[in-house]
């Protein structure tokens, strides 16, 4: 089975900026894509490619084993939530939802029948008539999210969808999203600068830096072991070891990455327990972040940041402290750049 | 915690200035509808007692009625006057000018539409400037100055002619002069002339609007109609067109309102047949029939409100 969408070698490029620069990229079919990196990094530009907006500088698009270059977006079986909706201002939503149909020259009364299912199936029952003016936000994002479905694409594109909507909005549609699409069964290719969205809700990431992907993995992969210091940075936080410091403390005299919440903080001179390393240093900064309390530590040769949870922790800023993280938390990487 | 407020307190009020001035602005800031008010009143003594007050003076006057042997005006509530615009002499001035003041119209949407489409979906920088110079630029100059012109272009002796002529074709000439009714002794003794000037001189006042109504239009409303399945044509009748009609029909209340009440075009270039505009300005003047030159202008004013309510109707307006 030919995968959904298939990146071989793509690059586009405006002027001298290379927006996408040599992307080879496989999407299954069937599968939560997430594209992830901050803006300006090529995620929105492959999404467009993708669509049809934009045409490949080089290299080769393929959709459902079909050569996509040349094809315009209203030839392509792909539909797209976009990130400000793009709903149509002199239609009610209806008509909105009912636009694909309509092209298609679906009858008027079976549009308007499968325009309504689509709106329900979003939780929009009964807002036919309205304009997409009267609504929320939250609720504009559905009338895009049921406009691109009633055409029963074979994938949905999404480009940050959920950007413009308030954080409980937010988590609340990141999981009917989820919901939406296990119950479709169709692909989702969805572009965000929200490393939690990608990890919770995809089931592969890919990250995004400077027109380039470097890294495809699935979400627990991409927390658990970055494979250069981008990821580990951009993804969650991080601590990056030096080769010298990690070879120092039990790892491999290579760039190592170690999560903050792995650390733990205990009172100089405790014992280190099997399988662990430690470091002594000086707590620098305190923040109480609700849940955990972050704590920055310098250390001899570097300021390491620990994430413990909040349970009445009674250290001070300018105390003298051990940190221990299992040696196993130590991830090595292939790069430090 | 007490006396530090009471300390603010007097940081706030001990700061409090006396002067004349400041009392009424202090005033202001604390009456806000007060401010509007005395912001406002100027403009809506301008607009009620110059503006619409004349205006009801003029529709007052189309009410009178000129005595055709004292060549007074009867200053009594009449409907005579009114009755008068039916005569077949007038009727057809006013068929001609709106006949002409709907050609113009549509020549100048069709003629602006992708010129403004260009200037606000492509145009950027430099591009975009020139395309500002080169509507507003004729704006500048006199109107006179440029219908004058065209009477020179336009002339038996013209450029126009001259042109035919080095082109071979004077026969396309001769063959546009010698229609019926639009055509006439050279271009500008002829409605062509006429309609040629009135798109020109009007056109700036279709694009503007237009491109400002599409400048509106984002580009991803495009997308949208793309991605589910438009093909270009589709989306520019489903969604561009619609977008851009409150555009259109601003600019077509422009150019229509414009040429009906004209009476300077069709005098330097044209056929002697009257418009609305050269009667309104006979009958005032050397005629002085003031009330059916009142009534004539009431003409334009009645179309115009019939054409908005007709373009509301049709739900033109819904965008905005």
């Amino acid at each position: 089975m030919s995968p959904a969408v298939r990146f071989v070698n793509v690059c586009r490029h405006f002027g001298p900026v290379r927006a996408v620069d040599g992307v080879t990229l496989d999407i299954a079919e069937g599968e939560f894509f997430a594209m992830l990196g901050p803006s300006g990094s090529g995620k929105t530009t492959c999404l467009r490619l993708i669509a049809g907006f934009e045409q490949p500088t080089e290299g080769h698009i393929e959709i459902f084993g079909e050569t996509a270059e040349g094809v315009p977006p209203y030839k392509r079986n792909v539909n797209t939530v976009f990130q400000d909706y793009a709903l149509f201002p002199h239609m009610t939503v209806g008509e909105n939802v009912a636009y694909g149909l309509m092209i298609k020259g679906v009858p008027r009364a079976e549009r308007e029948r499968r325009a309504r299912d689509a709106l329900a199936m979003v939780k929009l029952a009964g807002y036919e008539d309205r304009r997409p003016s009267q609504l929320s936000g939250g609720q504009r994002q559905r009338v895009a999210l049921a406009r691109a479905l009633v055409n029963g694409p074979k994938a949905l594109l999404l480009d940050e969808p959920l950007g413009a909507l308030d954080l409980k909005l937010r988590e609340q549609m990141q999981e009917e999203l989820k919901a939406l699409q296990k119950k479709l069964g169709i692909t989702f290719v969805f572009v965000t600068h929200d490393q939690g969205e990608a990890l919770s809700m995809a089931d592969r990431v890919a990250i995004f830096n400077d027109g380039k992907i470097v890294q495809v993995d699935a979400p627990a992969d991409i927390y658990e072991l970055p494979r250069s210091r981008f990821v580990a940075d951009f993804v969650g936080s991080s601590n990056v070891l030096s080769p010298a410091f990690a070879a120092a403390h039990g790892g491999a005299a290579k760039w190592t990455s170690l999560r903050p919440e792995k650390v733990g903080v205990f009172a100089a001179g405790s014992p280190v327990p099997e399988a662990h390393a430690h470091a002594d240093g000086e707590i620098k900064a305190i923040s109480y972040q609700g849940a955990v309390t972050r704590f920055s530590v310098e250390t001899e040769k570097l300021r390491i940041c620990a994430e413990v949870p909040a349970t009445g922790s009674s250290f001070k800023e300018g105390d003298k402290v051990r940190l221990i993280w299992p040696k196993a938390a130590m991830v090595t990487m292939e790069e430090g750049a | 915690m007490s006396q530090a407020v009471t300390a603010n307190t007097r940081a706030v009020t001990t700061d409090r200035r006396e002067g004349i001035l400041d009392r009424i602005s202090d005033v202001l800031i604390a009456h806000p509808k007060l401010l509007t008010l005395l912001l406002l009143l100027p403009p809506l003594l301008w607009i009620g007692v110059v503006y619409v007050g004349s205006l009801f003076a003029l529709l007052l006057q189309s009410f009178y009625s000129l005595d055709d042997y004292s060549g007074l005006i009867v200053r009594e509530f009449t409907l005579s006057t009114y009755a008068q615009l039916l005569e077949t002499a007038n009727l057809q001035i006013i068929l001609r000018t709106v006949m002409m003041a709907a050609l113009v119209t549509l020549a100048c949407s069709i003629i602006a539409f992708p010129i403004a489409y260009y200037a606000a979906r492509y145009a950027s920088g430099w591009t975009k400037a020139l395309f500002y110079l080169a509507v507003m630029m004729p704006l500048w100059s006199s109107y006179l100055v440029k219908i004058y012109a065209w009477k020179l272009i336009l002339a038996k002796e013209g450029i126009l002619t001259w042109l035919a002529n080095g082109l071979h074709l004077s026969w396309l000439l001769n063959g546009i002069l010698g229609l019926p009714l639009v055509g006439g002794p050279s271009l500008s003794f002829s409605y062509i002339g006429t309609f040629l000037v009135f798109v020109y001189v009007w056109i700036p006042y279709m694009i503007l609007p237009i491109q400002a109504a599409l400048e509106r239009v984002p580009a991803n409303y495009i997308e949208a109609s793309a991605d589910l399945g438009a093909k270009p044509r589709q989306t520019f009748w489903t969604v561009i067109f619609p977008l851009a009609l409150p555009g259109i029909i601003a600019g077509s209340i422009f150019t229509f309102s414009l040429t009906l009440g004209d009476y300077i075009v069709p005098t330097i270039v044209g056929n002697s047949r009257l418009m609305i505009g050269q009667a309104v300005y006979t009958l005032q003047g050397t005629a002085g029939n003031v009330p059916l030159a009142a009534a004539f202008t009431v003409v334009p004013m009645a179309i115009m409100g019939v054409y908005l309510w007709v373009a509301k109707r049709m739900g033109a307006f819904d965008v905005l």
